[in-house]
């Protein structure tokens, strides 16, 4: 219950929570160009089928950062580079314990966000948290797959989120359960779509 | 009168269509104490507010959307476009995370330009914030004197970006002209002059028992609320958290000058209004110290290209606009155009307590109070 953490010893208390996985994520392109040679080869010999475990293979060729899906973890990060402090990945059914232990420890919740990762199938929920006495920055973020993108509203914990997840849900379809009122909160009223999901194709009402 | 939400629902009970007669009042969109499209939805119990829930979208335009569809530069007239009245400060959040993630660096000489435009923006908003708010109240005057003061400042600022409201000054690296002679001796002019207006001011409407009548003891906020809805700006320092971009995050070159931080602990719409009257006089300290050691040098850095590509990766700029904390998130995936933008906008947050704050307060005090959040709607519908 300490009140105004140091950014030490916040990283250190969501590090025991969600501790950084090991450095994996650099020899992603090295498996791109393998799996589609073999593909021809068992064909023109006519050998017995043998059914090659590769179904998914990475094809358009996006940034890096489209491919790499973060680990769970608490990542010092740097200020000056990237303009927060702390980067913390969590499963989303933790979103709430998380944001009652950041009001504990008398965070704000700055604002919150979606982005849509298409290529990936998945959707990420960013909060951004503020300290008003220790000015750390906080972004926690968790990722809901993309077909059936839900979670747990943190309004009960920081009533701003209110507003946030509505807005959230307006663009990107995110449902987010137990919230009062999901209903459009920029969007006209009766709006099915959501104009930030990727393959959002235009309003066509 | 401060009324707690219990003895307003007890008064209440004397209201003419008995203790559960409730009615609901359509406050705008169209509404002069709004100021622009917002509508709030009361629902009244007599005099007495039980629930008033803002509705928001009125003026939505889509921002996040236009700025992945465009590139990086193409996109800077849009930041300008949200709370037009700081704009500068804006602009700034757009061309400073970008400045950040492709680490283009910036003249010196431009940096204070810009913290020089920004605060005299800054100044020309809290004006225009403050006589809005005192003609809701019910005096007319004052707002003839900021618009007086004001134009001065949009005078000055015409003259260096040829803008008077959506000033798009700023560019990757610097701004996008440099500041002239006239335009340094105008400020320096401006600054010793609005000093004299501000004591004008003080006399005029700060002391007046009428003024202070209203707004004293009205739309309390705690440090708690404004940790739950994210408050920021005046809102936040009005009730004691000293907490500032300027000082927490330091962006641009305010490390280097010497300025406090106006901080009231009453809580309430006065203090708000005795921490806007302060800021300017931060300002113009600010102010005055860039024009002092104002140096020579490029207003802007040659070597930016015309078409930034950003390195992939997610990053966070923030700013103090005039009305608070201005955010932007922007994810990059390394090509010309953002992959998502998020602006975090100051009116929204501060609006999003106004339901809870209001429960039980009397119309017209509501009205005084939501003056005191200095709403600007297209920041909030973006």
């Amino acid at each position: 219950m300490s009140s105004s953490p140091t950014a030490e010893q916040l990283h250190a208390e969501f590090a025991a929570l969600y501790p950084p996985a090991p450095v994996a994520e650099k020899p992603a392109p090295a498996p791109e160009p393998a799996p589609v040679a073999p593909a021809a080869t068992p064909d023109a010999s006519g050998a017995p089928v043998a059914p090659a475990p590769k179904p998914a293979a990475p094809k358009a060729p996006v940034g890096p950062i489209l491919q790499t899906e973060p680990p769970f973890g608490a990542t010092a990060v740097d200020f000056a580079a990237r303009g927060f402090h702390l980067d913390l990945s969590i499963p989303a059914a933790d979103v709430v314990s998380v944001a009652e232990r950041l009001y504990r420890h008398e965070f704000s919740l700055d604002t919150m966000t979606g982005v849509d990762w298409m290529k990936l199938n998945q959707m990420e929920v960013v909060y951004d948290f503020v300290h008003f006495t220790t000015n750390l920055h906080v972004v926690v973020r968790c990722r809901v797959p993309r077909d059936n993108p839900e979670l747990a509203t943190i309004s009960s914990v920081f009533q701003g989120a209110l507003w946030h997840e509505r807005e959230t849900h307006d663009f990107f379809g995110i449902r987010f359960l137990g919230h009062p009122n999901l209903v459009p909160f920029l969007l006209p009223e009766d709006a099915t779509y959501h104009p930030l999901r990727k393959d959002f194709a235009g309003a066509s009402d | 009168m401060l009324l707690t939400k219990e003895q307003a629902l007890a008064r209440s009970t004397h209201s003419v269509g008995g203790p559960n007669e409730t009615f609901v009042l359509n406050l705008g969109p169209q509404h002069p104490a709004t100021h622009g499209v917002l509508r709030v939805k009361l629902t009244m119990d007599g005099e007495f507010i039980q629930r008033a829930e803002p509705v928001c979208g009125y003026i939505h335009r889509m921002h996040e959307k236009m700025g992945e569809n465009r590139n990086y530069s193409q996109f800077l007239p849009n930041t300008s476009r949200l709370d037009y009245l700081s704009a500068m400060q804006y602009t700034h959040a757009w061309v400073g995370v970008v400045e950040k993630a492709c680490k283009i660096e910036v003249p010196e000489r431009a940096e204070y330009i810009r913290v020089i435009t920004s605060e005299l923006n800054r100044i020309a908003s809290h004006l225009v914030g403050w006589g809005a708010w005192v003609m809701d109240l019910g005096g007319f005057t004052p707002i003839l004197y900021a618009f007086d003061d004001r134009e001065k400042i949009l005078d000055l600022l015409e003259g260096i970006c040829g803008a008077r409201l959506t000033f798009c000054y700023y560019r990757f690296g610097g701004v996008v002209n440099d500041v002239d002679a006239a335009f340094l001796q105008g400020t320096k002019d401006f600054v010793p002059y609005m000093r004299e207006r501000m004591k004008m001011y003080k006399k005029l409407v700060t002391g007046n028992i009428i003024l202070r009548k209203r707004i004293e003891g009205i739309g309390m906020i705690s440090q708690d609320m404004c940790r739950r809805y994210g408050a920021c700006g005046p809102v936040l320092r009005g009730s004691g958290i000293q907490h500032d971009v300027r000082r927490a995050e330091p962006y641009s070159i305010y490390h280097k000058f010497d300025y406090e931080i106006p901080v009231y602990h009453e809580c309430d719409s006065m203090a708000r209004y005795l921490v806007r009257m302060d800021e300017i006089e931060q300002s113009l300290r600010i102010i005055e110290q860039a024009l002092a050691t104002f140096p020579e040098g490029p207003f802007v850095n040659p070597k930016v290209p015309k078409f930034v590509k950003v390195p992939a990766g997610d990053y966070t700029y923030a700013t103090e606009a005039a009305r608070g904390r201005f955010m932007v998130r922007l994810v990059a995936d390394g090509s010309d155009t953002p992959y998502r933008v998020k602006l975090r906008t100051p009116c929204l947050a501060n609006l999003s307590l106004f339901e809870e704050a209001c429960a039980g307060m009397l119309l017209p005090d509501a009205l005084a109070f939501m003056g005191s959040l200095d709403l600007v709607i297209p920041d909030i519908d973006r």
